[in-house]
């Protein structure tokens, strides 16, 4: 019988994956993106897991705000990447360390 | 039986091409299998019994965001190739913390149960003979209407965000300004010039 | 009636204070309030012949302040007389209560007007002399830039004194005390551009501190003894505290005694009294007319009316008695001696004060309260007199205070001359035993005589240095006199020629003043210590014998001041009009005599030496030891510091790179699973 665990569980290999993606493709910004998308992913699923086993609805909700959100995040983080191409001919996230101190 | 077959399925699946989305070599191959991925989560959703989600995650997902990559990936002109460089760098150190993550994870979730009252006191219970996406509407227009309007809003400022962000203004492409067109009066929109007899203008 | 006397001053202080100084005026506006001031210093002082001490300046502000302070005094004044007139006839007792001002536990003080005899006496000592000096400083004080801030600072002084002496329990006369004590250092340092003004306001206040601090021990005590701070409460258990004992300091001691020490600490340091004196002489940085007011007829005798307030206290502790007798002894004959050599006249007059008071402090001590709040009474009259005429004097002599500088006075100043003499006539105590005489005599030589009649040891060791006092006392206001007003003048003769008699407004209240030193003696002696005292005080003193012992004292003591202010004024004679090589040649013969009396015992001297010193070393050992190198050290510079170089290690770690970020995060999420996992986080 496939229970709540086993939903958790695919959810956290998604989400591993999704962290890992992150800085295996260091200099790819695009896949860093996509493991985001991964991650949230994840988390979506863990919340539809919840709700359905807990009869409770509003994790069905949460999951459809998390949706817009991830949908808004990707589209305003494509929007900078083709301004930063568009800039700097490259998306080599090698070269964006603004941040440092 | 049949549930535990698709979930397998489903969720091997998932995780596969997942798998494959950061590994892939080309970010094209990445972007459908990020679509895959979406697929199978959404076949999960069904078995949840969250069929609206699931239809959501298709058309938002792979209909709007995963085409968005797609476009952005071949709109781009770069060297895919270069970017790889430097894969395996952290593969190792990288390896080693994320399953030390994923079984700390697993095994607290194997450990841990739910308290058995919860389910009893939670507020809204799922009605039995209404379908997945009534029920949701019926929570969705009531008690969270504010939370879905700022959903909305968030919608609309990553609209307004992307066209913000991305619109190039040419240099030398000419645009109809209505304001100047409207502050523009005799003195600047005419010039007077006193014209002798038998000379002409310069 | 009561609560205008002792809110009027407030009032003015308030509104002048607040709404009528130049700051005020000039709010909103973009102006440097004391631009001027630092104008007029650098002007032409020779011109200036108004100038007094060494301020110069010009006053241009509206007038209503300094009317409106001035008027609100007169009026308190006048409903202070007859409060006072109501108590010489058919007096009785009141209480007035305002509002409960704490009430903590067992704790009680109400904020209430207490009015007895005590009281009515103080009211017109207070609200006369500062409806005078206000007066007074009208003229004094005209030229002066910042007149509004003077006079509010007065009339605070002035419901300060009042809440003191009408208040009815120990807080509120604190609280009292206190609000004297800041008006007295804001007006040492009213002129504040000078350093040594500054330095006097800081003197004065330290010093008084030391007394203050006995003095809130004392009610602390008193509080813990008797339960109650309210004087009523206090005297009603007081008699069954009698031969008790506390513990205090480690060793148990006598009750009453401990606690009338203790406030007589606070006494000591209001009233500079030995020991405590040295921040008085120094106060006259002040503006002439505040010396008269604070330094001379009011503040400093708080110490005495704290005394007398106490007495049924006091009464009960004949030990306590003993040691104000010969401090106060021991002060007056000081304080006199001193006064002999010094050349300032503010010093001089000031140094009397401190010997008066000293007077007042051995009446007390044997017990002859009314005769030393008599002696208070008549001393606020002729001594507010003798210092608004040597403000009359400095003003004449634009701004100098030396006596070598001055001489041959009183043709140009008859009407000061006139005035200073009778004040030095009712200090030195000119009558004759058993008819009357100046308002002095009748109650110092009343000192004198209860001091023998009392009989203890102390006592007679007091008599005789009172006796000794009186004839310095007598010597020091001759030499002033003499050395001021006659003989040739010494004075330059740019000085001499702007000799000039003070205004009307400036003489005015000396010609009270006057009339109140000559009068108020044998006027009032009825009430405060003849046939009517007992009537008179009611229950605000407590009642001894020591009164009727002083009519059978032998008639040699009678006489014994008269002698001695006759011996001071001949030898003052011979010294300063007959031959005035004299003094020179006996202080060079005794020069180590002279220069003793000259730097007033040394005391100055030796305090710098025992306590200004040290601690000016502890407080450099704290701030360079202590704060530097310690606190700063390991604190701010050396957190600082440490930042800094922490800091440029730190900022290694900030690569800018999002996937070090993410990889940061993913051990800080492992750790947090690992934590809660293992770590037993429930």
């Amino acid at each position: 019988m496939i229970g709540l665990t086993h939903y958790l569980i695919v959810a956290a290999i998604i989400f591993t994956i999704g962290v890992f993606g992150i800085f295996l493709n260091r200099k790819n910004v695009i896949i860093i993106m996509m493991s985001i998308e991964l991650i949230l992913l994840s988390v979506n699923i863990n919340l539809v897991a919840f709700s359905s086993y807990l009869h409770d609805l509003v994790g069905q909700i949460f999951a459809l705000l998390i949706l817009t959100v991830a949908a808004g995040e990707a589209a305003i983080g494509l929007a900078i990447l083709v301004t930063y191409f568009r800039n700097r001919g490259s998306i080599a996230v090698e070269d964006i360390n603004l941040m440092k101190g | 039986m049949a549930i535990t077959f698709f979930f397998y399925l489903f969720s091997l699946a998932a995780i596969a091409s997942a798998m494959l989305v950061i590994t892939a070599r080309n970010p094209v191959h990445s972007v459908l299998f990020l679509i895959l991925c979406f697929f199978n989560a959404a076949g999960l959703f069904v078995l949840l019994g969250a069929e609206f989600l699931a239809m959501i995650l298709v058309v938002v997902y792979v209909g709007a965001v995963a085409v968005l990559f797609l476009f952005v990936v071949m709109m781009l002109d770069v060297d895919f190739v270069e970017l790889r460089e430097g894969f395996l760098d952290y593969l190792p150190i990288g390896g080693v913390i994320g399953l030390i993550l994923l079984v700390e994870m697993i095994l607290l979730v194997g450990t841990w149960t739910i308290a058995p009252d919860l389910i009893a006191h939670t507020s809204t219970p799922t009605i039995g003979d209404i379908s997945n996406t009534q029920a949701i509407g019926q929570v969705l227009y009531t008690k969270y209407v504010f939370f879905f309007q700022m959903a909305g809003l968030i919608l609309l400022v990553a609209m307004i965000g992307a066209i913000v962000l991305t619109m190039r203004h040419k240099p030398n492409l000419k645009r109809q300004v209505i304001a100047d067109q409207v502050a523009r009066g005799p003195a600047t929109a005419v010039e007077i010039k006193n014209v002798k007899s038998g000379e002409g203008l310069q | 009636m009561a609560q205008a006397i002792l809110f009027l001053p407030l009032l003015g202080a308030l509104i002048a204070g607040l709404f009528g100084t130049k700051a005020f005026q000039n709010l909103g506006r973009d102006i440097d309030v004391y631009a001027d001031h630092h104008d007029t210093h650098s002007g032409d002082h020779a011109h200036d012949d108004h100038a007094h001490d060494d301020h110069h300046g010009h006053y241009d502000g509206p007038a209503w302040p300094m009317y409106l302070t001035t008027g609100l005094l007169c009026l308190g004044a006048i409903f202070s007389w007859i409060i006072f007139w109501g108590f010489l006839h058919e007096g009785h007792d009141s209480r007035v209560e305002l509002l409960s001002w704490i009430t903590s536990g067992t704790l009680k003080a109400p904020w209430a007007i207490r009015l007895d005899a005590l009281t009515a006496v103080m009211l017109v000592v207070v609200n006369t002399v500062s409806a005078l000096v206000h007066v007074y400083s009208l003229g004094y004080m005209s030229h002066d830039e910042h007149q509004p801030r003077f006079f509010a600072y007065l009339s605070l002084f002035t419901f300060a004194m009042l809440m003191l002496v009408t208040s009815d329990n120990l807080i509120q006369m604190f609280f009292g005390w206190e609000g004297v004590g800041l008006a007295s250092y804001l007006l040492i340092g009213f002129w504040y551009t000078r350093e040594s003004a500054n330095a006097a306001a800081i003197k004065a206040f330290v010093v008084n501190r030391v007394g203050d601090f006995g003095f809130a021990l004392g009610i602390f005590g008193v509080y813990m003894v008797f339960g109650s701070v309210e004087f009523e409460t206090i005297f009603m258990h007081a008699p069954d505290a009698v031969g008790k004992t506390m513990h205090f300091l480690g060793h148990d001691w006598d009750t009453l005694t401990t606690l009338c020490l203790l406030l007589f600490m606070g006494a000591m340091g209001k009233s500079a009294q030995f020991l405590l004196h040295t921040w008085l002489p120094d106060a006259m940085e002040g503006p002439t007319p505040v010396s008269a007011l604070i330094h001379a007829a009011t503040m400093v005798t708080a110490g005495v009316f704290l005394v007398a307030r106490m007495s049924p206290l006091f009464e009960l502790s004949p030990d306590a008695r003993s040691l104000v007798i010969i401090v106060g002894g021991i002060t007056a004959f000081f304080a006199a001696t001193v006064g002999l050599v010094q050349n300032d006249i503010k010093r001089v007059i000031a140094y009397s004060t401190c010997s008066q008071l000293g007077y007042m402090f051995v009446a007390m001590g044997v017990g002859a309260y009314g005769v030393g709040i008599f002696h208070l009474f008549t001393h606020a009259f002729f001594k507010a007199l003798l210092f608004l005429g040597a403000g009359s004097v400095i003003h004449a002599m634009s701004g100098e205070q030396d006596m070598r500088k001055m001489g041959g006075l009183a043709p140009h100043i008859r009407i000061t001359w006139a005035m200073m003499l009778i004040g030095t006539f009712a200090l030195t105590g000119v009558g004759i035993p058993g008819i009357g005489g100046f308002a002095g005599f009748h109650s110092k030589d009343a000192i004198i005589e209860a001091a023998f009649a009392y009989g203890s040891s102390p006592a007679t060791f007091a008599f005789f240095l009172l006796v000794i006092a009186a004839f310095c006392t007598s010597f020091y206001s001759w030499r002033l006199a003499f050395m001021t007003f006659n003989g040739n003048t010494n004075a330059d003769a740019e000085t001499v020629s702007h000799i000039h008699e003070s205004p009307p407004v400036m003489l005015i209240p000396l010609y009270v003043l006057a009339a109140g030193a000559i009068v108020a003696g044998f006027i009032f002696q009825h009430w405060f210590m003849g046939e009517g005292q007992a009537e008179f005080w009611g229950k605000a003193l407590a009642r001894n014998e020591i009164l009727t012992k002083m009519e059978e004292v032998p008639v040699l003591v009678k006489w014994s001041a008269t002698i001695a202010m006759l011996a001071g004024l001949a030898l003052a004679y011979i010294f300063y009009i007959r031959d005035k090589t004299l003094p020179k040649r006996i202080a060079d013969m005794n020069q180590p005599a002279y220069q003793f009396l000259l730097n007033k015992w040394y005391f100055d001297e030796l305090y710098n030496f025992l306590f200004v010193r040290p601690a000016f070393w502890i407080g450099r050992l704290f701030w360079k030891q202590g704060d530097g190198a310690v606190i700063d050290g390991f604190g701010p510079d050396g957190v600082a510091a440490s930042v800094g170089g922490i800091t440029t290690q730190v900022v290694r770690l900030q690569t800018g790179y999002v996937y070090h970020y993410a990889f940061v995060m993913l051990i800080g999420l492992a750790a947090i699973i690992s934590w809660f996992s293992f770590g037993g986080a429930h």
